[in-house]
């Protein structure tokens, strides 16, 4: 794997364009630690290279972080890593998730 | 045979399903169709072009005259096909327009599918179709032989005597109800997306094109940095898709993310003044198949077909990508196979095979075999996205540049930038890409 580039774009400015109904009760992914610490490096760099809405993230200090509340449900991280780190993927509940507009 | 809720039951509103739907129930079946967006389209996102044919053929022969093709709303005619191969320093596009692409039976058109496929739908439903919108089928409901009879969505259970699953790319119920195997990561890419406003008079006189009609454009090359991959852009009525498509395997690799890529590809010189000035309007990601045919998963099975995303039916050519024609088609004929099976009374495996049959014979399976061996070819070609838009770049500097030094003849010019790659290699790889194609 090639280490990664500075990232100069803020891909929360452009997801929040999109049409959400973000279920805050219900994580439909999930990974096979709560605790991100405890989450496989380099699987997790994966996630963070393929994910269309970077919800994938480790900042400067090596820290990672995931939300799925700006989900696009395309299933690439469940592609790219169901084998490994992720653990749970199911679509949204009933009338949740993203809504395209255009599409 | 068994009383059920209904004949057949469709998962999903996109191109296979909706159309699977309206062939059924214009045949006189009851349709369900359980579609997880709140409305047709709304999960779903395409880059994205269709080719018209078998949607036309499908009206043609079911819709008794009612819709012809001025009813589809479609955003633009292509009559215009670009492809470029991008350098960080450099481009090289080729326009291409004839008029044999907008004949009608070979004219494709650009669209957004939030609205193509609510329309879709609406046909389906004029034709006698039900539907549910807003919930995920969850579970097939399988008998203790392991025959599909039905599925479950929102803890409900619904029944029927055929399932078509045309539940998308990302096919959870394929994988984990039927045993299809996961795509793998080198046969699978991400598409992402951003659609740009833009008044239609602005499109056209920035692709050249006359009114109402559009361009497609395909990059190889720095879009994707490298790596394996490529950029795309379509022409709406009054906007642009402009987004990459990267395989999930060498991109997961990288030293760049998908976004930055994006965002990278938005920047350059040749790529920025496209959408200069334009309103950014939504944001949106896919997953698309890539490993052609050698990725079609089982398509029939006791009581259940499977067709469109969800059967990996797509081909990226490099210089095309086609999928909703194959969509289309692998729905009608699902349709037809399912409705055929439940009029002979047999809907096992045995008595649906005649989906698989009438694939085989079709366009949709024959297209793939003849592309079968292009997606290696192509994911092992990396000079074709990294060094050849390079040395595209130095020949066509060679031949602009004029600095006012004595100048050579051409061959002397553009000899040395070929032979540095090995002219050999160079053709041999462009004869096996060819013989791929």
């Amino acid at each position: 794997m090639k280490k990664l580039k500075p990232i100069t774009v803020n891909v929360d400015e452009l997801i929040s364009l999109n049409h959400y109904n973000v279920d805050e009760e219900n994580a439909h992914i999930e990974l096979d630690h709560e605790n991100l610490d405890e989450v496989d490096d380099t699987e997790f760099q994966k996630l963070v290279r393929v994910c269309p809405a970077a919800l994938y993230k480790v900042d400067e200090e090596g820290h990672k972080s995931f939300d799925y509340a700006g989900c696009l449900e395309c299933g690439t991280c469940r592609i790219c890593c169901e084998d490994t780190i992720v653990k749970k993927w199911e679509m949204p509940q009933p009338t949740m998730g993203v809504e395209y507009r255009f599409g | 045979m068994a009383d059920t809720d209904f004949d057949i039951i469709v998962i999903g509103a996109g191109c296979a399903g909706a159309i699977a739907a309206y062939v059924a129930a214009k045949k006189g079946k009851s349709v369900l169709v359980v579609e997880r967006g709140e409305y047709a389209g709304a999960k779903n996102m395409t880059g994205g072009r269709i080719y018209a044919h078998s949607l036309k053929r499908v009206f043609d022969d079911y819709s008794e005259g009612e819709i012809t093709t001025e009813d589809i709303p479609y955003e633009r005619k292509i009559t215009h096909e670009r492809i470029s191969l991008l350098d960080p320093a450099s481009s090289m596009t080729i326009d291409f327009t004839s008029d044999e692409l907008g004949v009608d039976g070979r004219d494709s058109y650009s669209v957004l599918r939030a609205e193509f496929d609510q329309w879709l739908a609406e046909q389906a439903e004029d034709a006698g179709a039900e539907f549910i919108n807003g919930i995920a089928v969850e579970h097939l409901l399988k008998d203790d032989a392991g025959k599909v009879y039905g599925i479950e969505a929102g803890g409900d259970e619904i029944t029927a005597q055929v399932v078509i699953d045309a539940e998308g790319q990302n096919s959870l119920i394929s994988e984990r109800e039927l045993g299809n195997p996961r795509s793998k990561r080198d046969a699978m890419a991400v598409g992402i997306k951003e659609v740009f406003e833009l008044p239609a008079e602005e499109i056209e006189s920035r692709f050249l094109c006359n009114e109402g009609e559009g361009a497609a454009m395909l990059w190889a090359g720095d879009a994707t940095h490298g790596y394996t991959g490529g950029g795309f852009l379509y022409t709406n009525k009054e906007s642009i898709s402009l987004g990459l498509v990267a395989t999930i395997e060498d991109l997961s690799q990288s030293d760049t993310t998908i976004y930055q890529m994006l965002d990278d590809f938005k920047k350059h010189p040749s790529v920025a003044p496209i959408i200069k000035g334009a309103t950014l309007s939504e944001h949106s990601g896919h997953m698309v198949s890539e490993g052609g045919y050698n990725s079609i998963p089982e398509l029939v099975f006791d009581g259940c077909l499977v067709a469109g995303d969800a059967a990996n039916l797509c081909m990226n050519l490099g210089y095309m990508v086609r999928g909703m024609d194959l969509a289309v088609e692998s729905g009608r004929l699902a349709a037809e196979a399912a409705c055929d099976a439940i009029d002979a009374g047999d809907v096992s495996k045995a008595g649906l095979a005649s989906y698989r049959t009438k694939m085989d014979d079709s366009f949709v399976i024959q297209d793939l075999k003849t592309y079968a061996l292009w997606p290696e070819t192509m994911e092992n070609w990396h000079r074709m996205f990294t060094d050849y838009p390079k040395m595209v770049g130095e020949i066509f500097n060679s031949m602009f540049v004029v600095d006012g030094k004595p100048t050579q003849h051409l061959n002397k010019r553009i000899m040395p930038i070929v032979k540095q790659r090995g002219l050999f290699k160079l053709l041999g790889e462009v004869k096996g890409a060819l013989k791929a194609l």
